[in-house]
């Protein structure tokens, strides 16, 4: 009887101990569950619902609409193209900034914007470009100036680039914008990979009388693919989620995923709201599986950058 | 063998990243000097400044940053304290949360928000002050991976425990403790922390637009509509406002790059 008094008691103690010890974290958890879990808990169970709130699989089948597909190849396509351009770009640039032995001011200098650039983005970003190589832009203005005059006497402008079928409020523009917050990314991941590689290496692959090409291929790619994969998978879900630098430079236009569920808030466009829901988690589906496998390679470049 | 000073193909690839930074910047700078036919002049500059709306907008962001800032730091300062004191094992959870802005885009968050307080029973968006509140809530979770990881590096670089059992045999309490020994040894890693996240407020557009609420990114989107000159003068000043908060931030932690992630 006393005993199992006891037992009840030291029980409660321990009890209170646990709560004592997680209390100071409960704040946070409010704060994420009323913020983070409680609207993505309502865009998860949305996308399952029709209109009555029954269950349905209806919503995730009607993804198979063709403008909701269209929508989805143009996002994967631009994320695809800039994550490619910006990781091969990036890469180069790192690669200058290590191995290239660029001087020392011109290191210190792409090292630094690199951190600024790459956190650049929104609607300044578009607005850059629209000013350098928009309509009347800059560039498009010095291009569109250089005129030869043909025997007849008859001018000719071949580098009006706008005569020419570019136009910056496509996906060719996009491109352009995103690579500017995208290579400097790449840049910053890639680096200290390429200040891990060791002169030993080198050394030894040329001792053995590899050639140059022969080092990279066997030597210095096998141990740098982990990290270049992992950032280019960081440059595609940038890319892919990027909603304000699209918007401001295409005014709309453009049909990307992120567009359409802006539409799809303003005012219900697909003519089934819960159809937004699921597009919604099309997307934080591709993301998920994007940054784990960022994370996953992460790790695995962590481990030889230490030893 | 012969061993070149300077690589071709190194400076090559340098230049090229190099233009590409300062061209965008030099067309952007130069389309904004030349609103006056034939002269270099600061007209746009002027008529910006001079716009109330601007004023207005950009007060309110600067206000949104700073609450965001101090809410953002009586969160996540406490709780990581208490994690590194109490709770190690939760470490790895709380990180992945934090990063979860990452892998839900602010199209999508937005939408959730919106879909979630806007209706009964919570009916946020149905007041300013309401939809203010749910602003704050939405800029804290979008800084969060930036706030945490800056105050996470600073109090893996300090001996949490030591100093806290320190403080209480010299008689401190918990709030004490945090108050007097903990943030004092955190001063860099808070103001980087500070500086990223009103950045990120300052620049944010999606949730404004979309909550409807003044503030700099939908002016600078109703601008870009419909002004030619003045969007540059604006880029350029928003250059020189985000790149002195992340200058200063590359400054304090002297070059290390490792709480930047990603843009846009």
């Amino acid at each position: 009887m006393e005993n199992s008094q006891t037992q009840q008691v030291s029980r409660r103690a321990k009890i209170l101990d646990v709560l004592g010890n997680w209390i100071g974290v409960i704040p946070f958890f409010i704060f994420i569950i009323v913020f983070l879990i409680l609207p993505s808990m309502n865009l998860f169970i949305g996308a399952f619902r029709d209109l009555n709130g029954n269950f349905t699989f209806d919503n995730i089948i009607g993804l198979k609409d063709p403008a909701i597909l269209k929508a989805y190849s143009v996002s994967l396509q631009v994320s695809v193209i800039t994550s490619l351009v910006g990781s091969v770009f990036g890469f180069f640039v790192a690669y200058a900034i290590t191995i290239g032995k660029a001087p020392k001011w011109m290191r210190n200098i792409l090292m630094t914007f690199s951190g600024l650039a790459a956190n650049f983005g929104g609607v300044p970003l578009a607005f850059a470009f629209i000013a350098t190589i928009g309509r009347t832009g800059l560039i498009t203005a010095i291009l569109k100036n250089i005129c030869f005059s043909n025997a007849a006497g008859v001018q000719s402008c071949p580098l009006d680039i706008y005569d020419n079928g570019f136009t910056l409020y496509g996906v060719l523009g996009l491109t352009l914008a995103y690579t500017y917050f995208e290579f400097p990314l790449m840049v910053l991941i890639i680096t200290p990979a390429l200040e891990g590689l060791k002169r030993d290496w080198r050394e030894a692959s040329d001792n053995l009388g590899a050639s140059s090409w022969q080092y990279w291929r066997y030597v210095a790619f096998p141990v740098l693919w982990p990290s270049i994969l992992g950032a280019g998978l960081l440059l595609f879900g940038s890319a892919f989620g990027a909603y304000a630098t699209a918007q401001a430079l295409t005014g709309g236009s453009i049909y990307l995923v992120t567009i359409l569920i802006g539409q799809q808030i303003r005012g219900d466009v697909l003519g089934n709201p819960n159809l937004g829901y699921a597009l919604a988690l099309g997307m934080v589906v591709i993301m998920s599986i994007t940054i784990t496998g960022y994370t996953i390679l992460q790790r695995r470049t962590a481990r030889w950058l230490k030893s | 063998m012969k061993t070149p000073r300077f690589n071709f193909w190194g400076l090559f690839w340098g230049t090229l990243a190099l233009l590409y930074f300062f061209v965008p910047m030099y067309g952007t700078l130069d389309f904004s000097l030349r609103m006056q036919k034939g002269i270099i002049s600061l007209r746009a500059y002027q008529i910006v400044l001079a716009d109330p709306n601007f004023v207005e907008s950009f007060l309110y962001s600067a206000t949104m940053g700073i609450i965001t800032v101090i809410i953002s730091i009586l969160i996540f300062l406490p709780t990581t304290y208490w994690i590194y004191l109490k709770l190690p094992k939760l470490r790895p959870v709380v990180e992945i949360i934090t990063i979860l802005p990452f892998i839900i885009p602010v199209i999508v968050y937005v939408f959730g928000l919106i879909r979630t307080f806007g209706r009964p029973p919570f009916r946020l968006t149905l007041t300013a002050t309401g939809t203010d509140f749910l602003m704050i809530g939405g800029y804290v979770v979008l800084s969060m991976p930036y706030m945490f990881r800056a105050i996470d590096v600073g109090m893996r670089s300090i001996d949490v425990r030591t100093l806290t059992e320190a403080s209480q045999s010299l008689g401190g309490n918990w709030f004490q403790t945090l108050v007097n020994v903990i943030l004092p040894n955190l001063r860099i890693a808070l103001l980087s922390g500070a500086l990223i996240t009103f950045a990120t407020v300052i620049g944010e557009l999606i949730l404004a637009d979309f909550l409807f609420r003044p503030a700099l990114g939908p002016y600078m989107t109703s601008i870009g509509t419909t002004k030619a000159f003045e969007p540059a003068a604006l880029t350029i000043m928003s250059f020189a406002l985000t790149w002195v908060c992340l200058g200063l931030i590359q400054l304090v932690s002297r070059g290390d790059t490792s709480q930047q992630l990603t843009g846009r």
